[in-house]
């Protein structure tokens, strides 16, 4: 009992003489096992037979099946196409929501418009709205209008732009640009647009690359919406393919998390890269007490 | 927004009408035409019974009618709830148990904490679903296997059916949630507990508070802004799962929809049943359940604030 209560721990003057508690580091590395282990688990299946796992108890190192499984997921559905195709609509997402949001998120920092207020109170007010709300009708609008089913624009077009990028770019533009630095530069002669790319992009550079990095996975990571819109196996997006992983008769674990394994590793190695700058981006983007 | 601030950028010399509009106004269009208008069409595709191959008549009210009387739509708002809390309030709770240790200004390896925690974060729902429908499998689940190598079966408390009932079902998916969850909940308290001003605790110090006050009297009340975004935040989210008992159980949400959820209603009227006035009508339901509680949030939080102070 007295070493729960301790995990109700808070930093202290007390700390000062006696450094940080084991309990700390002990609970600490419990949650990044924690963490972690799924993903090892992941990857133990997917490089096991199903006979492996099923044995008791299972076996808890990978085997030697990966590559046999990897095949029969790609005799199944179009991995390898699925990947590249996620790839590229991802990043598309991820460069137009940067230039669209910062954009807007300059106007509504800095400049004046008609509407200004109002349609801000609009974005905001959208932002507190389920994402289911709007999808029947944006799926008829797909299917019945555009003709864009079985099309990236479907996935691409309307993810261009987002409520929360462009409230966030606005906070963080009014927060790191100074108006003097805009001032200064108009003095100096610099059109409004140059002005836009010279001084403002480069000094809200690092959080407008984190919202691309949000933008990013969330597009990757997105299941719903690519679910509806597609159902060429040639156009399918990573996620869409890993759910038609199905077994026959059972549930294939095996060959389904060989699938998921294929579909995260990506954004592993990529964390790997980003993961500091997203732990910044998410602190930085939080309210604050 | 400070008075000096608001003088500012109401100073001409700011105010730039010419292009302000030039550079929003490719967002407007995009945003208008794929979010403003669908949200507000699917209230008007709600009083039809439409078809996307059949066409659409207008039905009035019929959709809301069937709703409240659908029997599929309470189980599903049941669930909803159900999972919605046996995910939020341990994962706030945790949350802040991590987010205190993390801001201990004397702990070791900061940066590789914050990362690992974070690690889940970036998994799709999806991979994290079908990891977890392995894990807590039947026959050869490694919860049940590590309940059996526990001991737990000598107590009497056999394997558990983790996708056949109930409770346990909405145990087995809320952990999905919590799992992906919570590393990015630890990081926004972490980053609210850490403006708070460090005096606060001297004084309380001073006072004789132990760390367990301080906790509960400092902490807690500082972070009532954060908590608040986060309920809010996290019933938006929780009335939007969908994917994860998908993924556990297929469309229906298990055998006897025992943890079918609103959202994933709404994906069976469109998938299955082609039914896109009734899913509309479900899409509009949750945004006035959305609502409903994101107020009673407000209302009750203002109310135990104003009490306190």
């Amino acid at each position: 009992m007295r070493a729960l209560l301790e995990w109700f721990n808070v930093p202290s003057t007390d700390r000062k003489r006696r450094g940080v508690s084991p309990w700390t580091y002990i609970s600490l590395s419990i949650f990044a096992f924690l963490s972690v282990f799924p993903l090892y688990w992941l990857f133990v299946v997917a490089s096991n037979s199903n006979e492996e796992i099923s044995k008791i108890p299972p076996s808890l190192v990978p085997g030697k099946n990966f590559l046999k499984q990897l095949a029969a997921v790609n005799e199944a559905v179009p991995l390898g196409r699925a990947l590249i195709n996620t790839t590229l609509v991802s990043l598309a997402v991820a460069v137009f929501q940067v230039f669209f949001c910062t954009m807007a998120g300059y106007a509504y920092a800095k400049l004046a418009f008609p509407g200004k207020k109002s349609s801000l109170v609009v974005i905001i007010g959208t932002m507190m709205l389920p994402a289911q709300l709007g999808i029947v009708v944006l799926y008829l609008m797909m299917a019945n209008y555009l003709n864009w089913i079985n099309d990236f624009k479907a996935l691409v077009v309307p993810a261009m732009v987002g409520a929360f990028g462009v409230f966030w770019m606005r906070q963080i533009i009014d927060a790191q640009v100074p108006n003097e630095i805009i001032e200064a530069a108009k003095i100096d002669g610099g059109k409004n647009f140059r002005i836009y790319r010279s001084v403002v992009v480069p000094i809200i550079m690092p959080s407008a690359l984190v919202l691309g990095l949000f933008s990013f996975l969330g597009t990757w990571n997105d299941f719903l919406w690519p679910s509806l819109v597609l159902n060429d196996p040639n156009r399918f997006t990573v996620q869409v393919a890993v759910n038609q992983l199905n077994g026959t008769y059972t549930i294939d674990y095996a060959l389904k998390m060989c699938g998921a394994f294929m579909a995260t590793l990506p954004l592993l190695v990529l964390f790997i890269f980003v993961g500091k700058r997203l732990v910044t981006g998410i602190m930085d983007g939080a309210v604050k007490g | 927004m400070s008075i000096t601030r608001k003088k500012k950028s109401l100073d001409p010399k700011h105010i730039d009408d010419k292009w302000g509009l030039a550079y929003v106004s490719p967002f407007f269009l995009i945003f208008g035409a794929f979010g403003l208008i669908p949200i507000v069409f699917t209230v008007y595709v709600s009083f039809f019974s439409w078809d996307p191959l059949a066409g659409h008549d207008f039905t009035g009210l019929q959709n809301f009618r069937w709703l409240f009387t659908d029997p599929y739509f309470y189980i599903a708002v049941r669930n909803t709830f159900s999972i919605f809390l046996i995910s939020f309030v341990p994962q706030t709770i945790l949350a802040l148990v991590i987010a205190v240790k993390l801001a201990n200004p004397k702990l070791k390896f900061k940066v590789f904490w914050r990362t690992v925690l974070l690690v889940p974060w970036v998994t799709s729902i999806l991979s994290v679903a079908i990891i977890f429908s392995q894990i807590f499998g039947q026959d050869y689940g490694m919860v049940n296997v590590a309940m059996h190598y526990l001991g737990l079966s000598h107590v009497g408390i056999g394997p558990i059916n983790w996708v056949g009932q109930t409770i346990p079902s909405h145990i087995a998916i809320a952990s999905m949630i919590i799992y992906r969850n919570l590393g990015y909940a630890s990081l926004i308290y972490l980053s609210s507990i850490l403006s708070i001003p460090r005096d606060l605790y001297e004084s309380a110090e001073l006072d004789g508070a132990s760390k367990r006050q301080q906790f509960f009297y400092v902490t807690i009340p500082q972070l009532k802004n954060t908590l608040i975004f986060m309920l809010i935040v996290g019933t938006i989210g929780g009335l939007q799962t969908f994917l994860e008992p998908l993924t556990y159980g297929g469309v229906q949400g298990g055998d006897s929809r025992q943890f079918s959820t609103l959202a994933l209603y709404l994906y069976e009227q469109i998938i299955i049943n082609n039914k896109f006035g009734y899913a509309a009508a479900i899409g509009v339901a949750i945004t006035m359940i959305t609502i409903v509680i994101s107020g009673l949030n407000y209302v009750v939080t203002k109310r135990l604030s104003g009490g306190e102070s």
